[in-house]
């Protein structure tokens, strides 16, 4: 009996210990769906970002079909991932566009800094009366910097059609 | 499938060869020199439209370690640097460095190091990368990054196996060069300080075997083996294994288990960089095919268009079909033969359409298996291309798609004539392209995660002054208070 209660005692301590020290910070679901978005971090979902869409997902407050950026495929990979069946995206929140990045067309841009602060990734360079710049390396191509520009100086370039980016197809496509 | 092969796999084919004796080529009026090199890696010219270069200057720098300098084939001015049509499965255009040469071939001095014993490993391999030496074996991988390994190498061997059918370049070169290509096989022996070095030829290059038989004579340390002629003897790891048995797994490169193998033309190139000083800027070029009227080996500047080439064996003759870049197995199909000739060409064929093709349409897979037991890399090609249709991309990687050579022995001994190399590319570049966009993404949400941190940051060294400055009005106002009190 004395042996029992200790037995008890015991494993609960180690339940009580992992309780604390194992425990899950976040829902991991919420992670496993913000890895499958495209981290544009645009906005056209209707939340601020893709973690809060990833926690509306979550919650059952946000359909899977919701990512123009992310299309198809990450419809797919959403459904595959929370079992449930796979839609067509939702036009309401933007269209399926060929990627693209911001680019300032340098003689026009009056260096006012309202680009800046919208840009999710830090992707433009400039200061105050300078020329601003877009680091396309770093644009996600969430096009938030377009709207706020004065002088309508930031355009949409799309990726040039280079040999780097061009992909093998298969005999059925 | 060949029951006496010395790995799994392969086959044997009919060689096509005629190995005719090399011929010098004429100057083109032009040298075009793409800038992109093996997979995304550019070069960097360091010269401007108008510049007048000599044969051997450098005229594109490498930025890393997996691209290699490009140097001028001859003496001329730059004429421009802009897209031209490059030799890329894509057909698209990228840009090119033209150069319209003076016709005065004239040459930057050489610096010939004839004692190379005496140079440091360091010392070497920078001479190889300043030479712009890249594998001429057609996968141009840079040649001083492979020799640059940490390992301990034991085998050094020299690939003379050109298992690939009409191909014939290599041997020529024996032929001509085999003193040269031993001393450039010294000059490895000595950078690598490996114990055994094997010079691999197939059994039935029998002059070959002759000359560099007579060339060894004066030195022991090297053996030349003769290796059956089964298609793809001339895979890395499958010379290895028909050499010494060794089997390199899946996801290893050979120096991790102390073997490199370096190419016939490669080891010449290295003799020239080091011995005489010279650039690399031509190797040589099987033109050949039932589309052309003569087959000619042909020593060629880098750069020369091919339809200059072309002319120098013959022209092409009335039943030409199709301009392939490579061998008939792994070459690929181009679109005009004003695309120069780069490091990576080790042939130009031209194909006739009287040959036989196996175009056949498609049938379904009726998984007879027989692709399993000709590939050469040990893969299941039927299972891989079920995962590949349905994009499976994970299944795919789990049964080892990227250890595919691509060499094309499933495709030619499928009864269902799928095209399985080309699923196989796709599926690889699919892949590719998602890890690609997999790190984009995870870069992104970086960035954002540390505005969001800087921003709130921000935020609470505000709310921080804003409170402090909050806390000294009081202070000020209870003073002012108590002051007024005390009268």
């Amino acid at each position: 009996m004395l042996l029992l209660c200790l037995l008890f005692i015991l494993l609960g301590l180690v339940l009580g210990y992992a309780a604390y020290y194992l425990k899950v910070a976040e829902d991991p679901i919420v992670e496993k769906i913000d890895a499958l978005l495209p981290q544009t971090q645009c906005g056209q979902c209707k939340y601020p970002g893709c973690k809060p869409y990833a926690q509306a997902i979550a919650q059952g407050e946000a359909d899977i079909n919701q990512c123009p950026p992310g299309g198809e495929q990450t419809i797919t990979a959403l459904a595959n991932l929370l079992g449930i069946e796979s839609k067509a995206l939702n036009t309401e929140f933007g269209e399926i566009k060929a990627p693209a990045v911001a680019f300032i067309i340098e003689q026009d841009c009056i260096g006012c800094v309202k680009c800046i602060p919208p840009c999710p990734v830090d992707a433009i360079l400039g200061a105050s009366k300078q020329m601003h710049t877009v680091i396309s390396a770093e644009c996600t191509g969430c096009e938030l910097c377009i709207a706020p520009c004065p002088v309508d100086c930031i355009i949409m370039v799309t990726q040039k059609n280079k040999p780097t980016h061009w992909q093998w197809s298969t005999a059925h496509e | 499938m060949n029951k006496q092969a010395p790995f799994h796999g392969g086959l044997t084919l009919t060689a096509h060869k005629h190995v005719s004796p090399i011929i010098e080529s004429h100057l083109p009026k032009e040298l075009i020199y793409p800038l992109l090199q093996r997979a995304d890696n550019y070069a960097t010219p360091c010269i401007k439209q108008g510049d007048h270069v000599l044969k051997g200057q450098v005229i594109a720098q490498a930025n890393n370690s997996l691209c290699t300098p490009i140097h001028a084939a001859s003496s001329g001015t730059i004429k421009t640097i802009a897209p031209h049509m490059i030799a890329h499965p894509s057909n698209l255009e990228d840009d090119c460095i033209i150069i319209s040469t003076d016709g005065l071939d004239e040459s930057l001095p050489y610096s010939p190091c004839p004692n190379y014993q005496q140079e440091t490993r360091e010392q070497l391999l920078s001479k190889i990368q300043q030479a712009g030496i890249s594998g001429l074996g057609g996968a141009v991988f840079p040649t001083a990054n492979k020799l640059s390994t940490p390992k301990n190498i034991q085998t050094l061997i020299i690939n003379g196996a050109e298992c690939e059918p009409y191909i014939s370049c290599d041997e020529s070169l024996v032929l001509q060069q085999a003193e040269q290509i031993i001393q450039g096989t010294l000059i490895l022996q000595h950078l690598l300080q490996a114990e055994n070095c094997l010079i691999a030829i197939e059994d039935n290059m029998q002059q070959a075997a002759e000359a560099l038989q007579k060339a060894i004579r004066t030195h022991p340390s090297i053996q030349l083996k003769k290796v059956p002629s089964i298609y793809p003897i001339g895979g890395e790891k499958q010379l290895i294994q028909a050499l010494t048995g060794h089997k390199i797994p899946a996801q290893s490169l050979p120096a991790e288990q102390g073997f490199i193998c370096q190419n016939i033309g490669t080891t010449h190139a290295i003799y020239q960089a080091i011995i005489l000083g010279c650039p690399l800027t031509e190797r040589i070029i099987t033109v050949t095919g039932k589309g052309v009227v003569q087959t000619q080996n042909i020593r060629s500047r880098i750069g020369t268009p091919i339809k200059d080439l072309i002319k120098q064996a013959g022209g092409y003759n009335n039943s030409v079909k199709n301009l392939i870049m490579g061998g008939p197995m792994m070459g690929i199909a181009l679109s005009t033969d004003e695309i120069a000739v780069t490091k990576a060409s080790n042939c130009i064929l031209v194909t006739s359409i009287n040959e036989q093709s196996n175009h056949s349409p498609e049938m379904p897979c009726i998984r007879c298996g027989d692709c399993a037991s000709v590939c050469p890399a040990e893969l299941l090609p039927q299972q891989l291309l079920w995962y590949g249709r349905s994009k499976q991309l994970e299944q795919c990687q789990d049964h080892q798609l990227f250890s595919c050579i691509e060499c094309g022995c499933c495709d030619l001994v499928c009864p269902s004539h799928i095209p399985l190399v080309q699923q196989f590319r796709a599926t690889k570049s699919a892949i590719t392209l998602k890890n690609k966009h997999a790190a984009q993404a995870q870069l992104a949400k970086k960035r954002f995660q540390n505005q969001q941190k800087r921003r709130d940051k921000q935020e609470q060294e505000l709310l921080a002054k804003a409170e402090k400055r909050k806390a000294t009005i009081e202070k000020m106002k209870a003073a002012s208070l108590a002051r007024k009190k005390k009268p």
